[in-house]
């Protein structure tokens, strides 16, 4: 006989574990999934996680997908400690890399060391500013944050696809969809010769050691786990909850945009349509899977950028389909939110010792 | 311009065919949410009832098969989300996100091998009468049962909700599931019911938009069309009447759009896309400012999960 029985506290051991639990989990069910399909699952899943990262290459590959992950992770860390569900990082993604792209193309063919900063803040304000949309409305206007940074998603990519159709098409592009490639100096230093990994990491882990101050070290971060525990316990504490709303917004926002710079002026170039594969949709994952802390969050942006390099490895070695990738990171939130069940109760087999 | 009457009534029978799938997810998850639960999984669902469809009718041909299909489609992948929210008692948010991105993905690795193939015609009622009277006529007549179901679906989850036990049961375990357990109902089991409903409606959505609306599968296709539902909820205050009006006017946006540009209006093409988006946002905003209205009408256990221990 199995029984199941509440804990008295979430146990912390578990709460490490279950992260570990969820990966193992999709794996097999992601091998399962190839089998239905007709694939060895033992091949396509060895295509899918480690043919990709065996060599340098692929391991550059590997970080330059982690470090938007990462960059945006943290900033949600903020969002969802304290209860704010913004889940339009894509939007804030896109329209940080729209300012700090247009900043970019301000200084074409002009070089100076000024230019990278100032593209690189350029963005950061985008994103806050497109997320500062759904936190002001929430503060003073009472409306769903959710649904709104989720609208403004859509918005912010047909407003980025009118811009390099429309006025910031290339004049020498042959009426494709993109802006002119920015200068060198609007660029981000590679950081290998012959690898496309770039300086934006230092952003991302800069971001990480930050988060972890501000989280772990200051009133303000504990101020912020409070809320989202229990909002009722923070205004009873006298919390500014409205402030503290905004605030979290923007620095998520911030961290989208960079991650935007980082995408635009990294492994870009330039603007086009496509510049992220929705990085802020999986971002969410990465910071769920990371516990939402940092140093959980840049495991787990490692973990989650194998899906990206697997489903193009698949492809191209094995015609499995590409989107195999989403199905990966959806089971692994599945997997780890299941698992959390593990947090709260424990099985106990009745029969044994007491 | 000339008005032509038979034109307009075109164009509102065509406002009210691009309102179906979002009066259908919404009616459905509006079940969902006066039970107290909070399924941000439409899109997914909706995307996976469209495939589903959408590769049922064309590998077997059977339309009933693939209208049904659909929706069993959407059942069995609202089952993962209430087994996470029910059984294991997940959070809602979390796992109705979750539930978008695995639909998302499963349904364009299912859909690879369906991109480019034309759909089949669907039938549609009452064909004949569309030309006897004027205006009224290609508004009422013409369209397929799908269309008639989703018209009257408001009517019928307004009546369920307001005069039946069943209804009574799933409100009160929305507003308060300690005193409907109490009462002996099974709070888990009525919730169970609830979302696998809602993914049916979902499933049927979607497969409208595959089958009868466009008829063709398109990755991505729902294009955030669930999400508009869930936001059609919260326009309606839980009201399923309003959730009509809700998605005629977002019907009309989306209609709108092709006629400007058939026009000529010099309005870039992505500005008139991103108009129901906007609107919806505006929209929200407008409802949401009340927060008294929004607090009266809201399901009072809505998106915190229920557990009773034993």
């Amino acid at each position: 006989m199995i029984k199941i029985v509440k804990r008295d506290q979430p146990s912390r051991a578990i709460f490490f574990f279950t992260p570990v639990l969820a990966i193992f989990l999709t794996l097999v069910a992601g091998g399962l999934i190839f089998f239905v399909l007709g694939f060895k699952p033992f091949e396509a899943l060895k295509f899918f996680f480690i043919v990709p990262i065996a060599d340098k290459y692929g391991f550059s590959e590997l970080l330059l997908k982690a470090t938007p992950l990462c960059l945006i992770a943290i900033g949600l860390s903020f969002c969802f400690k304290s209860n704010n569900w913004n889940i339009g990082a894509e939007g804030q993604l896109t329209f940080g890399a729209i300012v700090s792209g247009g900043v970019a193309l301000l200084f074409y063919e002009q070089e100076g060391f000024y230019i990278l900063p100032i593209v690189i803040l350029a963005g950061a304000i985008g994103g806050m500013l497109y997320a500062s949309i759904p936190a002001i409305l929430k503060t003073y206007f009472n409306t769903n944050e959710i649904l709104v940074s989720l609208m403004l998603v859509y918005v912010s990519k047909l407003i980025l696809d009118y811009l390099v159709v429309g006025p910031w098409s290339n004049p020498e592009g042959f009426n494709f969809p993109e802006t002119r490639q920015f200068s060198n100096s609007a660029k981000l230093p590679l950081l290998f010769e012959g690898l496309r990994i770039h300086a934006g990491i230092f952003l991302a882990l800069a971001a990480a050691v930050i988060s972890w101050f501000v989280f772990y070290k200051t009133y303000l971060g504990f101020q912020m786990k409070v809320s989202g525990f229990s909002l009722k316990t923070a205004k009873y504490a006298g919390y500014k909850g409205k402030k503290m709303i905004i605030l979290v917004f923007l620095i998520s926002g911030a961290c989208a945009g960079l991650a935007g710079v980082g995408e635009i002026t990294g492994p870009i170039g330039q603007l086009h349509r496509e510049i992220s594969p929705d990085y802020g949709f999986t971002a969410i994952i990465v910071a769920f899977l990371g516990r939402l802390h940092p140093v959980g969050i840049i495991f787990a942006s490692l973990v989650v950028a194998i899906t990206y390099l697997g489903a193009e490895t698949a492809q191209i070695f094995m015609q499995i389909p590409k989107y195999t990738g989403q199905v990966f990171q959806g089971m692994i939130l599945f997997f780890l939110l299941a698992s959390d069940y593990l947090l709260f109760f424990k099985i106990k087999f009745i029969g044994s010792k007491k | 311009m000339i008005i032509d009457i038979h034109f307009i009534g075109l164009i509102i029978a065509s406002i009210m065919a691009s309102a179906v799938p979002l009066i259908l997810a919404s009616c459905g998850e509006l079940i969902t949410e006066r039970s107290g639960v909070l399924n941000l999984g439409v899109e997914g669902m909706m995307i996976i009832g469209a495939i589903s469809g959408f590769a049922l009718m064309t590998v077997t041909g059977n339309l009933i098969i693939a209208i049904f299909g659909a929706m069993l489609a959407g059942v069995l992948i609202s089952t993962i989300f209430a087994f996470l929210t029910q059984t294991l008692i997940t959070n809602h948010v979390a796992s109705g996100l979750a539930l978008t991105i695995f639909g998302i993905g499963i349904s364009a690795m299912i859909g690879k091998n369906f991109v480019g193939i034309p759909g089949k015609e669907f039938p549609v009622l009452f064909e004949g009468l569309k030309d006897t009277i004027p205006l009224l006529g290609p508004i009422l007549f013409g369209h397929s049962i799908v269309f008639y179901f989703a018209f009257a679906l408001p009517f019928i989850t307004s009546y369920f909700l307001k005069k039946t036990k069943i209804g009574l049961i799933v409100r009160a375990v929305g507003d308060s599931p300690e005193s409907a357990s109490n009462q002996g109902i099974n709070v888990r089991l009525v919730r169970y019911a609830c979302i696998l409903y809602g993914g049916a409606m979902s499933g049927l959505a979607g497969a409208y938009l595959s089958m009868i609306y466009t008829p063709q599968w398109i990755e991505n296709m729902t294009g955030g069309r669930g999400w508009i539902a869930l936001a059609l909820v919260v326009f309606s205050t839980w009201n399923p009447i309003k959730i009509l009006i809700g998605a005629m006017i977002f019907g009309g946006l989306t209609i709108i759009q092709f006629h400007m540009q058939a026009i000529g209006v010099r309005i870039p093409v992505q500005f008139l896309t991103a108009l129901p988006y906007i609107v919806t946002i505006i929209v929200l905003v407008v409802i949401s400012r009340d927060s008294r209205k929004i607090r009266l009408s809201t399901p009072s256990s809505l998106g915190k999960s229920f557990h009773k221990d034993n």
